[in-house]
């Protein structure tokens, strides 16, 4: 089973309806493990309970960046590869992406308020990822303001390209301006800064959230996949009702084995 | 060589002539800046305080709105397919007409500075330092702005989309821009460090831009 055998619509609807149940269930399995550990875990000794947002927060803005990089792979799926289903993946992981981006400035500002006395602080970290969220909210106005959606899908592909520049600056933002952001403490050099009782719990949230946005992206690639397949459907339904001699004369199987291999 | 300085001479030509555009541009950043006064109030101080802010958004603002006729135009009238489908790289071409419109469009606005810091009672090393950062970052802005531009034509959509789609990007160049000529007014940073990312954004669009146009370009005409 390689990505090419997954290019035929049908073969990927079957397969993903037999690993959807079992990715969900590894989520929630995963996600109760990782909030029970976080609600046990102990306080911090400067930042009492609060701490514990952290739990919620970071694996969000982990997620707000990984989602960028699936997408920019399905955008070179789409622009080098050609692969029927890239764009249907870089479409679906859009919304997614943008609530763990939301999430994680709406849990940061909610941490920001006990720790740092203010919601919003223009520092390079959050400013990065506040255009992060801006970009996805473009790219998401940019889907829905084409109706052909292969034209839509080059077009975001490009856009999603360049918008990866944006990566590398919110992960190093904290490093190269030195601001009220913390600098990266889980992932460094020399072992990480965090005590083994808040780092598991991190962990497992993390790949808990990680594994939900495969299953949430996977029904909606699904979701995707139907809805263009009901909108062909209407599209012929609707020019059989306008051109009925024209299709009645035999173009009609011509034409439906194409509208349907489009979809 | 040639084929490229003559698209470049040709759209200069274009932009400057009856229809072209590209001094309306400074008209609308004359405008813009005219408008901040009414808006903060007519307090002196504040607006030389405020004054590279009004400056930058303006020219910013100014720079968006003339670029979506960059490559919309030549769509109309057939000639954006001759250029795909010219000898010349498309990625060169690309960047051929970015420069043309910013020697069109971009430089009336940095010409324009010095009259607009006036009004905004800037003092002269302010105005000089707002129009050197300007000088540096508006090919920024117009490179970045240019694959908004091919979008915009391979979608047949323009206006507030485009604006959606670029301005995001644009964003660090204001924000350097604006830190540099501050650092000039009251300090404490110094101006060569903002300034020196300033250029780094330009160049760095300089390489971007015209590849990822050319890229929209291709894939999104029929």
């Amino acid at each position: 089973m390689t990505l090419i055998d997954l290019a035929n619509p049908t073969r990927f609807l079957a397969l993903t309806a037999r690993v959807l149940p079992w990715l969900a269930a590894a989520t929630i399995i995963l996600l109760a493990i990782g909030l029970y550990q976080a609600a046990y875990a102990p306080d911090d000794y400067q930042q009492g309970a609060t701490v514990k947002i952290m739990f919620i927060h970071v694996p969000n803005a982990w997620l707000s960046m990984f989602v960028w990089g699936v997408m920019s792979i399905a955008s070179l799926g789409t622009l080098v590869w050609r692969h029927p289903l890239a764009d249907v993946a870089a479409k679906a992981a859009a919304p997614i992406g943008a609530a763990f981006t939301f999430l994680a400035l709406l849990t940061g500002s909610l941490w920001g308020r006990p720790m740092w006395g203010t919601y919003w602080e223009w520092d390079a970290r959050l400013t990065s990822v506040l255009i992060l969220f801006l970009m996805y909210l473009g790219l998401m106005a940019l889907w829905r303001a084409v109706d052909d959606p292969s034209r839509a899908a080059r077009a975001a592909a490009v856009l999603t390209l360049v918008g990866a520049i944006n990566l590398p600056i919110i992960k190093f933002s904290v490093d190269w301006w030195n601001t009220l952001h913390q600098p990266a403490s889980v992932m460094r050099m020399g072992g990480s800064a965090l005590d083994k009782s808040f780092l598991i719990p991190l962990l497992v949230m993390a790949i808990a959230f990680t594994l939900l946005f495969l299953t949430l992206h996977l029904a909606a690639m699904r979701n995707e996949i139907l809805r263009r397949r009901v909108r062909s459907l209407q599209m012929m339904q609707a020019s059989r009702i306008a051109f009925p001699k024209e299709m009645a004369a035999g173009s009609r199987d011509d034409s439906a084995s194409k509208e349907a291999g489009a979809a | 060589m040639t084929a490229l300085a003559a698209l470049i001479r040709r759209d200069i030509r274009i932009a400057l002539r009856v229809g072209g555009g590209a001094l309306i541009g400074v008209l609308f950043f004359l405008t813009v800046v005219v408008l901040m006064p009414f808006a903060v109030g007519p307090d002196l101080a504040l607006l030389s305080r405020l004054g590279p802010a009004i400056l930058w958004l303006g020219a910013l603002l100014a720079s968006l709105l003339t670029l979506d006729r960059l490559f919309m135009a030549d769509h109309e009238d057939g000639s954006l397919d001759l250029i795909t489908m010219s000898r010349t790289p498309l990625e060169l071409a690309c960047a051929a007409k970015a420069l043309a419109h910013w020697l069109a469009a971009g430089l009336p606005l940095i010409v324009a500075t010095p009259v607009l810091g006036l009004l905004l009672n800037l003092d002269m090393i302010a105005t000089a330092a707002v129009a050197l950062t300007l000088l540096a970052g508006t090919p920024a802005l117009t490179f970045t702005g240019m694959i908004g531009a091919a979008l915009a034509v391979t979608l047949h959509r323009g206006g507030l989309l485009m604006a959606v789609l670029v301005l995001p990007l644009s964003i660090p160049v204001l924000i350097f821009g604006v830190a540099a000529s501050q650092a000039v007014i009251v300090g404490p940073m110094t101006f060569g460090a903002p300034f020196s990312i300033l250029c780094a954004l330009s160049l760095v669009s300089l390489v971007i831009g015209p590849f990822a146009a050319a890229a929209s370009l291709r894939h999104g005409l029929d």
